[in-house]
C-alpha cells in the first residue's frame, strides 16, 4: 500500500459525501477488512491484530449499533485526521474504524516505527479497497516525516483531529492550527488502578485465569498503556490470603512470559527510591525478582500517581472503605478494573463523589478492550453531527 | 577511618584484606548518611534495610545514580557545602548535582593523587591539557569535564592547553612546550572524544611525528559512547596516537562525577583496575544478585570517599564484565574489569509516545 502523503488525494476525499453512522457501505467494508485479515496466515501470531479483526466483523459492529437510536438524523462530520500513537501498533486501526463507522472520511498518520501488525492491516486494507473501491476516498493511511509540514496541511483540511499518544504529542500537534469549526479529540496521559474483592477472589477456582487476565491488562503492554493499573486496592476479609495467592500465580506467569531488560530493572529501582521519598511506603521484601515489584502504601496520598512506573511495578493498599479510592479519581484517572462483586458498589462510590475522572469501570482482563465509548468520548457521536429538523 | 586506607599502596591488598577495609568504611558511610540525609533514610526505611546490621560492602544498599539528576541528596548542612559539581549532560538533559564539603573534596584529591602516582611513578610533571582553557572558567559550577581537568591539574608543574577556544589545535604552543621539556616525561590529560576529534584528527593531517610525544603519558576518560558509534576501538585509538605522535603510554580510566577521585585506571594489559579505595560489582537484571567473573551485568560502583552526599554505593546505567581479581598479569591486586557501554534502551510499549529516555 502506498503510504506517502498526497495532497490531491485529500482534496478528492473532501469532495465525496459524508455518510450516516453505521451506513451499510461502512459496515460491509469493515467486514471485508476483517475477512482479508483472517486470510493472511501470519496474522494469527498477533493477538492484537486478531482482536481487531473480530472487533470489526459485521455481527460485532451491528451489536455496537444497538446503542445508537438517532443515526438517521446524523451525518459524519467530514474529514477526520487521526494521529496514531507511536507504540501501540493496532490502535490506528480502531481509531480509523471508529471514524468510518461515524460516517467520516479518514486520514490516519501511522507510527513512524515499523510494526509487522501495521503492515499486515494495511495490506488487508488494500485488498478490501480493491473489492470496494467506492471506499477509497474514506480511508487513507499515511506515513510521513514528523519534521515535514504535512501535519500543518492536514490540520487545515480536517474537520476533526483525533490525537492519540499522550500529553507531549497533543502539545506538539496543537502547534498546527485547525480551521475555525474544527476541533480536537485528545487522548491524554491517564492513570488507572484496580480493586480486588479478596473473598470473591479466594472463592474463584481458576486462579491461573485471573493471573492471565491481569497479565493482559498490564505486562502485555509493559504496564504502560493508559488502561494499565498501577495500584491494586484490596477489600474484603481475606486480603492477606488473597494477596499471597494472587501474586504467586502472577509471578509464575511473568517468569514464563515476560522478559525484563536491564534498563527496566534500574528504572524500577529509581522509581522505588522516588516513591520512598515522596510517599509513605514499604517495598515487599520477600519479593526478590525485579520483574514484579510490589510496594505497600502505608497511607493514601495522591502523590503516588506521579510515582508510577511501568514493566511490572505495583503499589498496593488495603481499603477500609471502598470510598477511599475517590482520592485517585481525578481527571487523570481513566480505568478502574475490578475483580469480584464490585461493579455496582464502584459505580455508586464514583457517582456519589461526583469525581472529575474515571471513564471506565471494567472487569480485570478487559481493560484493553476497545469500545466506541473511550476516555469519556462517545466516538460515533463526537465524529458525527445531528441535524435538527422542524416541520 | 580513611587513614587506614592511606597506609597501603592502592593496589597492594588482596581480596580478603580489601574486603575488610572497604566494608568497614562502607558500613560507616551507610550509617552516617542514614542519619544525616532524610531522603536517603526514607529510601532505606522503605526498603526495610537495617543499617545497624553486619554487612559487607557488596551487601550494602545501593541507589541508582540517576537520583542525583532528580533530587538534592546531601548529608551536610548548606553552609558546609564547598562546591557543587555537575555532570556534563548534553543540552536539555538533566545533570547530576553533587554537593561537596571541604573534607570530601580534599579526600577526592588525595585518593586521585595516590592512584595517579602509582601509575606514573611521579607525583608531578609538565602537563598538556587536551582541551580549551575556558572549560574550567566557571568555578562555582564544575562540569565533569572541568572538574576532571582541574582535578588532574594538580599533577602538572607547568601547564599548556592544546586547544584554542574554537577547539582548533594550538600546535605552536604545544610544540614549544614539548621542546622546553624535552628529556623528561610529559603528562597529557583529556577526554577521550575530545582527544580523538580535536587533537588526533588535526595531527593526522600533518606529517607523522610533527609532534613528538614519545615521552608522554596520556590519561583519558569520559567514555567511548561517541567513538563506539564511529567504530573506534580502544586498540585503534592507541595505535592511531602512537603512529601520529609516538605516544605509547596511554591509560583510559573509568570514573564518574558522582564518585570523583576513586577512579579505575587502565593497566598495560587494557584492564580497568579498582584500587583499594573503591570497588566495582556487576549485577544481574533478574534480581540484582552478583554476577560471576566473566558474566555481563549492570555495574555498581562502591567508593570509600563520599562523605558529604550518599554516593558511596551506586547502581550505574553502564554494563560491564568483571574479568578477574588479584590475578591480572600487570601484578596489581584488586578486581579488574571492562565496561561495555550504556545499558540498551528498552522499546517500551504503551499509549504515551516517548520522545526521550524517561528513566
Amino acid at each position: 500500500m502506498r503510504l506517502d502523503f498526497d495532497e490531491e488525494r485529500i482534496k478528492k476525499m473532501k469532495a465525496v459525501p459524508s455518510l450516516n453512522p453505521f451506513s451499510e457501505q461502512a459496515v460491509i467494508f469493515l467486514n471485508e477488512l476483517s475477512s482479508q485479515i483472517f486470510k493472511i496466515r501470519s496474522a494469527r501470531s498477533y493477538s492484537d491484530v486478531i482482536t481487531f479483526a473480530y472487533w470489526c466483523r459485521r455481527a460485532a459492529v451491528l451489536s455496537y449499533q444497538k446503542d445508537y437510536y438517532d443515526m438517521n438524523e446524523r451525518l459524519g462530520r467530514g474529514l477526520v485526521f487521526h494521529i496514531a500513537p507511536s507504540n501501540v501498533p493496532v490502535n490506528f486501526a480502531f481509531s480509523l474504524a471508529a471514524g468510518i463507522l461515524a460516517g467520516c472520511k479518514n486520514v490516519v498518520r501511522l507510527s513512524g516505527k515499523d510494526f509487522p501488525q501495521v503492515d499486515l492491516i494495511c495490506d488487508a486494507m488494500e485488498k478490501a479497497l480493491e473489492n470496494y473501491p467506492d471506499m477509497k476516498n474514506y480511508v487513507y493511511p499515511v506515513r510521513y516525516d514528523k519534521s515535514s509540514d504535512c501535519t500543518d496541511v492536514l490540520s487545515q483540511y480536517c474537520n476533526i483531529r483525533v490525537i492519540w499518544g499522550g500529553d507531549d504529542t497533543i502539545r506538539e500537534i496543537r502547534g498546527s492550527e485547525l480551521s475555525a469549526r474544527a476541533f480536537d479529540i485528545t487522548f491524554a496521559d491517564r492513570f488507572s488502578f484496580c480493586v480486588i474483592q479478596s473473598d470473591d477472589y479466594i472463592k474463584m477456582e481458576d486462579k491461573k485465569a485471573v493471573a492471565s487476565a491481569f497479565y493482559n491488562d498490564t505486562y502485555f503492554s509493559d504496564q504502560n498503556a493508559c488502561t494499565s493499573p498501577h495500584i491494586v486496592f484490596w477489600t474484603g476479609s481475606s486480603v492477606e490470603n488473597a494477596k499471597a495467592l494472587f501474586w504467586e500465580e502472577l509471578q509464575k506467569l511473568v517468569d514464563k512470559k515476560y522478559e525484563l531488560q536491564a534498563v527496566q530493572a534500574v528504572g524500577k529501582l529509581d522509581a522505588f527510591c522516588m516513591a520512598a521519598i515522596q510517599t509513605k511506603c514499604q517495598i515487599y521484601k520477600s519479593q526478590k525478582k525485579n520483574n514484579l515489584i510490589r510496594i505497600e502504601l502505608s497511607e493514601l496520598d495522591k502523590k503516588v500517581m506521579k510515582c508510577h512506573y511501568h514493566s511490572g511495578f505495583f503499589f498496593e493498599y488495603e481499603l477500609n472503605d471502598l470510598a477511599e479510592i475517590t482520592v485517585f479519581c481525578d481527571e487523570k484517572c481513566q480505568t478502574i478494573s475490578y475483580l469480584g462483586d464490585l461493579r455496582e458498589k464502584l459505580q455508586d462510590v464514583v457517582e456519589r463523589a461526583g469525581v472529575d475522572g474515571v471513564d471506565r469501570i471494567v472487569p480485570i482482563g478487559r481493560t484493553m478492550e476497545f469500545s466506541l465509548i473511550w476516555d469519556g468520548y462517545d466516538l460515533i457521536r463526537a465524529m458525527s453531527r445531528r441535524i435538527s429538523y422542524a416541520d | 577511618m580513611m587513614d587506614r586506607f592511606f597506609q597501603h599502596d592502592p593496589y597492594s591488598l588482596k581480596r580478603d584484606d580489601k574486603r575488610k577495609l572497604l566494608s568497614d568504611r562502607v558500613r560507616e558511610l551507610t550509617q552516617f548518611h542514614y542519619s544525616h540525609c532524610n531522603k536517603y533514610k526514607d529510601i532505606l526505611d522503605a526498603a526495610g534495610i537495617d543499617v545497624q546490621g553486619e554487612m559487607d560492602y557488596d551487601e550494602a544498599p545501593f541507589i541508582p545514580v540517576s537520583l542525583f539528576k532528580k533530587i538534592v541528596l546531601k548529608s551536610v548542612p548548606d553552609e558546609e557545602v564547598f562546591k557543587v559539581m555537575t555532570s556534563s549532560g548534553t543540552t536539555g538533559q538533566a545533570v547530576s548535582r553533587i554537593y561537596l564539603d571541604k573534607e570530601t573534596s580534599s579526600m577526592q584529591q588525595k585518593v586521585l593523587a595516590r592512584i595517579f602516582s602509582s601509575f606514573t611513578g611521579a607525583s608531578r610533571m609538565p602537563m598538556i591539557i587536551i582541551d580549551c582553557p575556558s572549560v574550567i572558567k566557571n568555578r562555582e559550577m564544575f562540569s565533569a569535564r572541568g572538574a576532571g581537568i582541574l582535578g588532574f591539574s594538580m599533577f602538572g608543574t607547568k601547564k599548556v592547553y592544546a586547544l584554542n577556544e574554537d577547539m582548533t589545535l594550538n600546535l605552536e604552543a604545544v610544540q614549544e612546550f614539548v621542546n622546553q621539556h624535552s628529556g623528561g616525561s610529559v603528562f597529557l590529560f583529556g577526554f577521550t572524544f575530545m582527544i580523538w576529534q580535536h587533537f588526533y584528527q588535526e595531527l593526522k593531517k600533518l606529517p607523522a611525528m610533527t609532534l613528538d610525544l614519545s615521552n608522554g603519558i596520556l590519561i583519558h576518560g569520559g567514555g567511548w559512547k561517541k567513538l563506539a558509534s564511529e567504530n573506534i576501538s580502544s586498540t585503534r585509538f592507541k595505535e592511531a596516537l602512537h603512529v601520529s605522535c609516538g605516544l605509547k603510554n596511554i591509560h583510559d580510566f573509568y570514573g564518574m562525577v558522582e564518585q570523583t577521585g576513586s577512579i579505575s585506571m587502565e593497566c598495560e594489559y587494557g584492564h580497568l583496575h579498582t584500587s583499594i579505595f573503591s570497588d566495582v560489582i556487576t549485577r544481574r537484571t533478574d534480581d540484582f544478585s552478583q554476577c560471576s567473573i566473566g558474566e555481563q551485568g549492570i555495574v555498581q560502583v562502591v567508593s570509600s570517599i563520599p562523605q558529604s552526599y550518599p554516593g558511596h554505593s551506586l547502581l550505574t546505567e553502564d554494563e560491564g564484565i568483571i574479568l578477574g581479581e588479584d590475578d591480572c598479569p600487570c601484578g596489581r591486586n584488586g578486581k579488574y574489569f571492562t565496561i561495555l557501554g550504556r545499558l540498551k534502551n528498552a522499546e517500551i510499549r504503551g499509549c504515551s509516545d516517548t520522545y526521550a529516555v524517561r528513566f
